[in-house]
């Protein structure tokens, strides 16, 4: 037998406001109206493996329970194919609802610590940011060294047949601009005149 | 007919071959393809996962870059940028205050986003704007007994079903029957490869990777055809941890470019065929 | 005038005395406009003799108070500021009347619907009933007496569609003594309802039930049944239309057919060959054939499109080729029923009242793919099942796989298919959580398979329905509350080999299962009939958004129209179950009797007349009027309109180039001063 636990929730286990904060961003609006039918998870390819199945994580969503949604590994789970959002009969964007929780997620540090799919997505913008462009093998290298660095070793041999191949490289690709990709990642991030974007 | 040409990393990478069968498969078939001077990484769905207005910023440079170079329309052959640069255009559509701000980000290094790139997939020029008919006069060396799965995976027909049916696409199969391969139905054509998650999390990415492979492998396929890097690598690069894992499934995935460039007569080694983990083997020609 | 309505466009030299009321209607409009206010404004404005703000203006001492005050202030013209004048503008001219004016020196202002409902400030809601109130005020001064006209109406009903609505109405009102014309598009009457085989919640069995009244229908003195005909003009109004019905060839005279069949046993054809439309396409006819066997009226039809007899004729229709040995002519013998020389013809009818009963639509399935109907041969629609648990059915009562003899020792059904789904069709369809959990019932009493039902909810608001669920759940019917995903033939596990996988979500277990199914049974839901908005036109209804005829009102008028003398009845309104649309059907029936019985109807005076000595006769007024009331006296050179005929909807008014069309209620005069009073400032 598992170990008892207490999964009642207290209303002070909610963080009042957070649902509606959500469901205002552009494109998130319509998981106000999730009837739970569970479309959502019964085809996406990944829910057998989610803590909380992508029903779940619209009704914990607006019923403002923020930390049980934010450190759910279901929204690091989504692999972006779209299923849920082409299928749901409410035409709720469940795919752009899940990158919104990923980015608030980050935004307050909510992920595991070495779990990779975050470092991965954060790394993966570092490297584009400062080069413009993404060398695979560098990329790859360097997630494995933050997160498995045990398994990187059994990476190798991945590698070195890539590398046979022609298509693996260690080296960094960069685009002519780069200071003119610096200066418009810097003017996104300064407050906008006319909202800030997700109005 | 000509058209910009968006590469993204991964056909510069381990997706090299796709570039390699692509470009001189279109040239073949007269289509001209001017890459796009110093693009930037689409942003991919890591991007959008950390922060959108950057996302958008990201992609929307490379849209601005095309408007400069006076391309019409905008190629982009791997299914992420296809479908990360059509999203940017319906997003900056959606929500006019992120069209202010990127407008005005990209105002600052003299770029402007004044009218709409349609971006095309490379399968909705060949059957839209070449068509099979002509593709099938340029087959000099018939696909004949090869039987392929085609494989469209998630985001060339997901959200924004543009060129094909969302539900069972057909567009790869047509091309396919052009070359005179037998095409394989298989319930798994837009099914998830695994995506990043291969990578990070491969119980979970690997194994809708290996069930791919099996289904196509049990419904007596021959080779999985593919139009986007990221499938191809899942499909092509794991065989030896699948078959530590679950079992041997092997099986060759091939760009359906290089498909095309075999039946147009092209040698193998031309269209980056030696790259691939699992070589593809053509049935002997039948004495007809 | 001739027409004994008033054509005075000259201004009356004195105001007359103005009586202004303004209803509170609880706090529906007192709590958005300040009606005390709204009184005192208009209690000053010029003519007004008396204005007053009331919380009921339309309940009994509401109307007496009007009464009173037209007799003690000799009040000449009254205003009403109140609800929408579909509800009360007769309520409240039958008061003035009362109080010995003419109806038609009243008007009426609508500040609840136009205002107080859909306004939230009440400073600029109160503005906004000033300046309407001012604009009735300026337009009453100028109203002229009017007569209301009776109109004599043709005691016949005509009823469109022969399922149970049509068939329960159109008994309803002969047996109340009335001549009924029933006209259905196929070849014999029954509608969906012949098609199942239990009805829920008690399982009582559709025939038994129906079939009775089918063939009282066929049989009764006062119903005239036209099958294999469609409707295809409407013209004239309320007591009297004039219908033209299109009456399709069946290639047999339907006098003199006894029903006998013996030409079906002799055709050509030795075995049935055709797709049969009455078992959604799971058994076979031939080209001679009767829907089934309690089909009314008793008499074959010949399918020209597969008949032997028929050939291509240039102009794609079919037209007889002579080339078949014509057996079954032969066998029909001195009974000469057979004609093969029927064409297509047209009837005019006369009708006073009309009832719409056209049924619904069953949603194609094949719009979801990824429920595999259409690509997996054992993925079924509901109708298909109700054919086969049917024992007159293609399968003789037997639940069987495509293959037509495995029985499935699984069963899925998947509820809400083409139902709460934005992608499809929105709206819930009311009857398939019940059809669905009584073809689990037949399902499992004819092969005792395993049944599954996957259901968002579970609805079930009729009577005995809650009952019928608890009795499937005792039965041991598995329920899994999830949307299914999809149904695939891609197996995984060992036991899914073969068989049909659904994957859902088990929402009330929270896992994601896959469940391999032998038979997966699609629910699909109802909708419009494919061709409703040419019906709608027809007979001018209106549609609401979802395609279904719109009721006048969701709740006090559910069978009638905005078209006087046009009722609807069953699931063309929208999705309702036997006992509703029976319900409706009788609803209807006694709306249409109540009509009759009157014997006539009243006909607003606020029809259009031509001023002749202006009219040019330029004849460019004719053509636009949609209801055709307008005819030209080629003796004269005018146009004249049949006031009987016109619908008061002003469109030959406003295109007249030489303003020699008046409308009563709506003249010149009228218009301008309400204008000018809605923009006066104050």
């Amino acid at each position: 037998m598992k170990e008892i636990q207490r999964t009642i929730k207290y209303e002070a286990d909610r963080v009042p406001g957070f649902g509606r904060e959500v469901m205002s961003v552009p494109g998130c609006e319509k998981l106000k109206d999730c009837i739970q039918c569970g479309t959502c998870s019964g085809v996406c390819p990944l829910s057998i493996y989610m803590d909380h199945s992508p029903r779940q994580v619209m009704a914990l969503v607006r019923e403002d329970f923020k930390r049980e949604v934010l450190s759910s590994c279901t929204i690091w789970l989504c692999a972006s194919c779209y299923a849920c959002t082409v299928e749901c009969p409410q035409q709720i964007r469940i795919t752009d609802i899940m990158y919104e929780l990923k980015q608030r997620a980050i935004q307050e540090g909510f992920y595991p610590k070495r779990f990779p799919i975050p470092v991965l997505a954060q790394e993966f913008n570092r490297m584009v940011h400062d080069h413009g462009r993404i060398s695979e093998g560098r990329l790859v290298t360097k997630l494995f060294l933050k997160t498995k660095p045990l398994e990187a070793a059994g990476m190798a041999g991945l590698g070195m047949r890539l590398m046979k191949t022609g298509r693996f490289s260690l080296k960094q690709e960069n685009i002519r601009d780069r200071g003119d990709l610096a200066r418009i990642m810097e003017a996104m991030d300064a407050p906008a005149s006319g909202g800030n974007g997700k109005d | 007919m000509k058209y910009g040409y968006f590469p993204g990393c991964s056909l510069k990478g381990t997706g090299r071959a796709y570039e390699e069968s692509l470009l001189p498969v279109l040239r073949h078939l007269g289509v001209e393809l001017v890459e796009l001077e110093d693009w930037n990484c689409c942003g991919a769905t890591a991007y959008m996962a950390v922060d959108e207005g950057k996302a958008c910023a990201l992609a929307a440079r490379n849209l601005a870059l095309a408007e400069r170079g006076g391309f019409q329309q905008l190629m982009a052959p791997c299914s992420a940028c296809y479908l990360v640069l059509n999203k940017t255009q319906h997003y900056l559509d959606e929500s006019p205050a992120m069209r202010r701000k990127v407008e005005g980000a990209l105002g600052t290094v003299s770029l402007k986003l004044s009218r709409q790139t349609p971006v095309r997939h490379p399968l909705d020029v060949l059957l839209h704007d070449v068509g099979v008919e002509a593709i099938r006069q340029k087959v000099t060396r018939p696909l004949s007994g090869l039987r392929v799965a085609p494989y469209y995976g998630c985001q060339v027909v997901r959200p924004y079903a543009t060129f094909d049916d969302q539900a069972n696409p057909t567009s790869m199969d047509q091309l396919l029957k052009a070359l005179g391969a037998e095409v394989v139905d298989w319930p798994l054509k837009t099914k998830c490869c695994g995506g990043s998650l291969t990578g990070t999390l491969p119980v979970a990415g690997l194994r809708l990777a290996y069930l791919l492979l099996k289904e196509a492998k049990k419904r007596g396929a021959d080779a999985i055809a593919t139009v986007c890097p990221l499938c191809q690598f899942n499909l092509d690069a794991y065989h030896d941890k699948i078959a530590a894992r679950w079992e041997p499934v092997r099986l060759p995935t091939v760009y359906f470019t290089q498909l095309m460039g075999l039946a147009f007569g092209m040698p193998a080694h031309t269209l980056g065929l030696q790259r691939g983990f699992v070589p593809l083997e053509l049935p002997a020609p039948t004495a007809a | 005038m001739a027409n004994g309505n008033g054509n005075n466009r000259t201004s009356p030299e004195r105001r007359p005395r103005i009586g202004f009321y303004v209803c509170h209607c609880g706090v529906n409009i007192a709590g958005t406009v300040d009606c005390a206010e709204v009184a005192r404004y208009v209690g000053t404005l010029p003519g007004v003799v008396l204005s007053r703000d009331y919380k009921y203006m339309c309940s009994d001492p509401g109307q007496e108070l009007i009464q009173k005050d037209i007799a003690e202030y000799k009040l000449e013209r009254v205003v009403v500021a109140s609800c929408s004048p579909l509800l009360h503008e007769h309520t409240f001219r039958t008061a003035v009347e009362k109080g010995g004016l003419n109806p038609f020196f009243f008007h009426m202002v609508n500040i609840r619907e136009h205002n107080s409902w859909v306004h939230t400030d009440r400073a600029e809601a109160t503005a906004k009933a000033r300046d309407l109130a001012r604009a009735a005020i300026e337009r009453v001064a100028r109203h002229k007496p009017l007569e209301t006209k009776r109109v004599p109406i043709k005691p016949v009903t005509l009823i469109v569609g022969g399922g149970i609505a049509g068939i329960h109405a159109a008994l309803t009102l002969a047996n109340a003594g009335k001549q009924v014309i029933l006209v259905e598009r196929e070849p014999t009457i029954g509608g969906h309802m012949a098609k199942f085989d239990k009805t829920f919640p008690t399982l009582d069995c559709a025939a038994c039930i129906l079939t009775p009244k089918m063939s009282a229908v066929g049989a009764h003195p006062n119903i005239r049944l036209l099958t294999y005909s469609e409707v295809v003009k409407v013209d004239g109004f309320v007591g009297n239309y004039k219908v033209t019905i299109r009456r399709k060839p069946r290639y047999i005279d339907e006098e003199k057919c006894v029903g006998c069949q013996d030409c079906i046993s002799a055709c050509v054809f030795k075995q049935p060959k055709f797709t049969d439309e009455f078992n959604e396409g799971l058994g076979k006819r031939k080209p001679v054939y009767i829907p089934f066997p309690q089909a009314t009226p008793q008499v074959v039809a010949i399918d020209s499109n597969v008949c032997l007899n028929f050939r291509n004729g240039p102009d794609g229709s079919r037209v007889v080729s002579d080339k078949c040995k014509k057996t079954c002519v032969e066998a029909c013998g001195d009974r000469n029923a057979i004609d093969f020389t029927q064409k297509e013809r047209f009837e005019e009818i006369e009708v006073g009242t009309i009832i719409v009963a056209t049924g619904f639509q069953a949603f194609d399935a094949k719009r979801l793919p990824a429920y595999g109907y259409g690509r997996y041969p054992n993925v079924f629609t509901a109708l298909e099942v109700e054919r086969m648990v049917n024992a007159s059915g293609p399968t003789g009562g037997h639940v069987v796989l495509r293959d037509g003899k495995t029985e499935p020792k699984t069963v899925g059904i998947i509820h809400c298919v083409g139902s709460r789904d934005k992608k499809t069709n929105r709206w819930c369809s009311r009857v398939c959580c019940m059809y669905s959990m009584k073809l689990a019932h037949l399902i499992k009493e004819h092969t005792h398979a395993e049944v599954y039902n996957f259901y968002i909810d579970i609805r079930t608001p009729g009577k005995g329905y809650e009952e019928f669920y608890n009795q499937l759940l005792d039965e041991g019917v598995h329920f899994v509350r999830g949307r299914v995903g999809e149904v695939t033939d891609w197996a995984i596990t060992p036991e899914e080999e073969g068989k049909l996988v659904i994957r859902v979500e088990d929402t009330l277990a929270g896992v994601v299962r896959r469940i391999p199914v032998d038979m997966v049974v699609l629910a699909t839901g109802l909708e419009p009939r494919s061709d409703a908005q040419e019906v709608r036109r027809l007979f001018n209804m209106s549609c609401g958004s979802e395609g279904f005829f719109l009721e006048r009102h969701p709740k006090l008028a559910p069978v009638s129209t905005f078209n006087d003398g046009v009722y609807i009845a069953g699931a063309c309104q929208g999705p309702k179950d036997i006992p509703d649309t029976v319900a409706q059907a009788g609803a209807a029936a006694a709306e249409a009797l109540s009509l009759i019985d009157k014997g006539y109807v009243e006909q607003e005076p606020n029809t259009a007349f031509v001023l002749e000595d202006e009219c040019s006769g330029c004849k460019s007024c004719i053509p636009l009027c949609p209801y055709s009331a307008i005819q030209f006296d080629d003796a004269r050179g005018k146009a004249v309109i049949n006031e009987a005929l016109c619908k008061g909807c002003g469109t030959c008014v406003g295109s007249c180039p030489s303003g020699s069309i008046v409308q009563n209620l709506f003249d010149d005069e009228e218009i301008f001063s309400e204008i000018e009073g809605v923009l006066a400032y104050e």
